[in-house]
């Protein structure tokens, strides 16, 4: 059996399986722990489809600075308590868990029958050539930084604006003289 | 490169993607809705790399490096929306938010 | 040849009305002076005309005056045009020159009126107005002027707007008129199609070589003719002039006797050639509206108590003359009549203004006798109306009326004459009852006033008396033969009537004259003889239904009311409350009440609960999801 396929085997259970102990955990931590999880799979399942950066940007980024910004706030706040499972909203589950099925139902039919919709495929083999010259960060940045020069420009307005935005948001009512003179 | 199909990753995620559709729908925790959305954005940028893959080109790593600035802006702005709702309510129910009704 | 003067003739009296109309009350006194100048003026120039086409060769016997193009439509066009011919330049003569006296009258008339300087601006526009309609060259123009004599006797007859019977009396005119214009307008449209021109000559040039014919021009002339009984009072729709009374009498004199109301004689004489083209008998008709018209009025007046509506009834009786003399063919005879007419109605009407003026606006006959006693001017002035009215010799009524009746003979028309020939004998009986009751006799006054009280005409008001009295007597002469021959002036436009001769001529004429001497006579013995109320009595009682129904107008105004009035107040009523209120009302109101309803039930939907918003969002992405698959699989 190729090696890859039991990677793939392993991320794929892992990913999936951590996924639905996500739904079912009561406690906030366990659910980001789990998060962390499924995260560290996905990074896995990157890495075999030779997008070698984005994978370790997935478990610094993502795994470790987000995640723990998570871990923080549920900290912070106190509510590493319980959930209820009991749900109010009467037919929101039904209709949550149905729907649901219908649309993973079509996206792996989608997915599966890949080529008869605009899913085009073909250019294997022109990713593993650009991972040996120039190399995955080499290429990657020389995409980033040409072709989408300008969007990447606008991410920083962006992460201005929600540095800002938080600012406004987390001061105190009545502790934040700063902005009123 | 892996021999593994591009059509099993797409599948993958899209059954992440549902799982994290249903998690938000179902739980009420705002911090807990907020990681259902997480795994749903984890599970496109899945998508974006498996392809990338399919097309040959970094094109879609570099729309997954996008989604994650704006994932981490997001969670930001959104951690910094419920501490303020949690000031002011002392709880981080969405159920407890719905003044916005007839 | 164009005409200098014409585009003043209309413009100095306009003039004169915008300037009272703004500044009449700060002039005040002079305001009266300034708007009878403007008159005079416009009939000095309307004079030069004159005398300049009587000098002119024969076949420069019109002149006009281009203002400017109004509308230019394709190859239609219309302009502001001026015509000055034979026909316009009598009636701009009669117009400016009665409209003086009586512009002269109402100084003294309305002294002391608080609307003083309004009343002249209204009479100076009603001038301006009328000169227009003579002076139009073609159909349009003569509208304008046909809508501003109407629009300026509703500001006149509803002057005194305080006392709401004036202000009814002033819509009713102007209502029953719109009926009428509206019939003018419609005969206006069918012309401009049909002839593609709307100038008097074009449109008879059109009629006379057969272009327009047959049952268009039939059409055309029933509509426009339909205009004429509105404006003219002809039956259906003579019902607004009685009511018109109630304005001040040198309105009445002025615009319902004798102006205005012969607007529609004017202009049937104007578009003769297109009546004699109609192929149904239209010309026939009018003659038989006429005489109709005429006996009919000439009853009710025979009723009537108010000395005002007396002669309000005459004038319509009158007018029905000139119609029975178009309808015959004769058309000058018809503007001949229609200019005696002016001169002896006004003066009667100022007559009876003056009889208001001294016994403080009473207008009840049976209120006042021997008059002439204490007002010598307005009796004897009176008397000279009187007597051209009957038609005695030589009074100028004797010429017109007799000649009218004559060309009806000589037409053929035996049954028009007997109807003429009767109200003639009418007329001499209710107009003789009118002078008799109210000049002749014992002098009895009104109840509340005092003989001192009681005077004759001041000094402006004489000053039109005594020249009307002047032309209602001699103006006969203007068709006399051998001295003036007033058809022979028209001739060239309207052309020259059939007249009985010799024998025929000399037996009418003192067949008329019997007539009226008979009718003196009756109203002598019944109002003035001693023993003449027994006598009435006893008439009455044999002619008891005849006479309730001349007294009650013969049912008209009842029959409208019921027939027309009544019919429409239920409709509206019905529109209002059933129409309006239940239907369309109810359709809003209900699609406000749906709206509120259903909203009721559906703002349910909205929770407030965010997860339910997304699971309905979701429910939409797996739906438009779905129509993507089956899109693409199919």
């Amino acid at each position: 059996m190729n090696i890859e396929v039991v990677v793939f085997g392993v991320s794929f259970v892992v990913a999936l399986g951590s996924s639905i102990a996500m739904l079912f955990a009561k406690n906030a931590v366990h659910v980001a722990l789990f998060l962390v999880a499924a995260q560290v799979a996905l990074a896995l399942t990157f890495l075999l489809q030779g997008a070698y950066f984005i994978a370790a940007v997935q478990i610094i980024v993502y795994a470790g600075a987000i995640m723990v910004l998570f871990l923080f706030v549920v900290m912070l706040l106190g509510v590493d308590r319980s959930e209820a499972l009991i749900e109010p909203l009467t037919g929101q589950r039904p209709m949550a868990v149905g729907l649901g099925a219908l649309l993973a139902a079509e996206i792996v039919y989608v997915a599966t029958k890949g080529s008869e919709f605009v899913i085009v495929g073909g250019g294997e083999g022109a990713l593993s050539a650009l991972n040996e010259d120039p190399g995955n960060v080499k290429a990657l940045a020389r995409t980033l930084f040409s072709s989408y020069l300008l969007p990447f420009e606008f991410t920083s307005i962006l992460l201005v604006v929600a540095i800002v935005g938080v600012m406004v948001l987390a001061r105190r009512i009545g502790d934040a003289g700063f902005l009123r003179d | 490169m892996t021999s593994v199909p591009p059509e099993y990753f797409l599948a993958l995620a899209g059954l992440m993607f549902t799982i994290g559709v249903v998690g938000a729908l179902t739980r009420r925790n705002a911090i807990v809705i907020f990681m259902f959305i997480e795994l749903m954005l984890n599970a496109v940028n899945l998508v974006f790399v498996t392809f990338s893959r399919m097309q040959g080109t970094v094109d879609g790593q570099v729309v997954v490096f996008f989604v994650l600035v704006v994932a981490a802006a997001e969670v930001v702005v959104g951690l910094a929306i419920i501490v303020s709702i949690f000031r002011r309510r002392r709880s981080a129910n969405v159920d407890d938010v719905n003044l916005l009704k007839w | 040849m164009t005409s200098a003067y014409a585009p003043f003739i209309v413009g100095v009296p306009l003039a004169s009305a915008i300037l009272l109309l703004f500044f009449g009350k700060r002039l005040g006194k002079l305001s009266g002076i300034i708007g009878s100048v403007a008159v005079g003026v416009a009939f000095v120039m309307g004079a030069i005309e004159f005398l300049s086409i009587v000098d002119a060769d024969h076949e420069a016997t019109f002149s006009s005056y281009h203002l400017f193009d109004w509308l230019a439509v394709g190859g239609f066009h219309v302009g502001l045009d001026l015509l000055v011919d034979r026909l316009s330049i009598v009636l701009v003569l009669v117009i400016t020159g009665v409209g003086f006296l009586i512009h002269v009258y109402s100084i003294g008339y309305m002294d002391g009126d608080e609307r003083y300087g309004r009343f002249f601006a209204y009479l100076n526009l009603f001038v301006a107005a009328m000169l227009l309609l003579v002076l139009g060259d073609n159909l349009l123009v003569m509208f304008i002027g046909w809508e501003g004599v109407g629009l300026c006797s509703y500001l006149l007859i509803g002057f005194w707007f305080e006392d709401r019977a004036n202000a009814t009396a002033a819509k009713k005119a102007f209502i029953v008129n719109r009926v009428g214009d509206f019939s003018f307008l419609l005969g206006i449209f069918l012309l401009a199609v049909s002839a593609g021109t709307l100038t008097f000559a074009g449109v008879n040039g059109s009629a006379a070589s057969g272009v327009l014919g047959g049952t268009t021009a039939s059409i055309a002339a029933l509509l426009l003719f339909g205009g004429a009984t509105g404006k003219s009072a002809q039956i259906p729709l003579y019902v607004w002039l009685p009511d018109a009374m109630v304005g001040p009498t040198p309105v009445s004199a002025l615009i319902h006797a004798a102006t205005m109301v012969t607007a529609g004689v004017y202009m049937v004489a104007r578009l003769f050639p297109l009546f004699e083209a109609a192929g149904f008998d239209v010309l026939l008709l009018v003659a038989w509206v006429g005489a109709a018209t005429a006996v009919v009025a000439a009853v009710i007046a025979a009723a009537e108590y108010d000395i005002k509506k007396v002669l309000a009834y005459s004038t319509i009786s009158q007018l029905g003359y000139m119609f029975l003399a178009l309808g015959v063919g004769a058309y000058s005879l018809a503007i001949f009549h229609l200019v005696t007419h002016a001169f002896f109605k006004a003066l009667m009407f100022l007559g009876s203004g003056s009889v208001m003026h001294a016994l403080d606006g009473e207008t009840d006959m049976r209120k006042m006798s021997g008059l002439r006693k204490v007002m010598p001017i307005t009796g004897v002035t009176f008397m000279m109306g009187w007597l051209a009215i009957c038609g005695i010799i030589p009074f100028s009524g004797f010429f017109s009326k007799d000649a009218i009746l004559a060309s009806a003979w000589a037409d053929g028309q035996y049954a028009l004459w007997a109807m003429g020939a009767a109200t003639a004998a009418l007329t001499a009986f209710y107009m003789s009852r009118l002078y008799l009751r109210v000049f002749e006799g014992e002098t009895v006054l009104p109840a509340k006033l005092e003989a001192t009280h009681v005077h004759d005409a001041p000094p402006s008001m004489a000053a039109a008396l005594i020249p009307l009295a002047i032309l209602s007597v001699v103006g006969g002469a203007l068709n006399l033969p051998g001295v003036l021959s007033f058809e022979n002036f028209l001739g060239p436009v309207l052309g020259e009537p059939e007249v009985a001769h010799g024998i025929t001529a000399w037996a009418l004429g003192i067949a008329a004259t019997i007539l009226a001497g008979a009718g003196i006579a009756v109203a002598w013995s019944l109002y003035l003889r001693p023993g003449g109320l027994q006598l009435r009595d006893r008439l009455e009682r044999m002619l008891g239904p005849a006479v309730r129904a001349a007294r009650g107008k013969l049912y008209v105004d009842r029959a409208y009311e019921t027939l027309i009035l009544q019919p429409g107040r239920d409709l509206a009523t019905f529109s209002a409350d059933v129409l309006d209120r239940k239907i369309i009302d109810g359709a809003v109101n209900g699609t406000g009440r749906l709206i509120a309803g259903s909203s009721e039930i559906l703002r349910r939907v909205q929770t407030g609960y965010v997860r339910n918003y997304a699971a309905v969002f979701l429910a939409g992405v797996v739906v438009l999801f779905s129509v993507l698959i089956i899109r693409v699989a199919a």
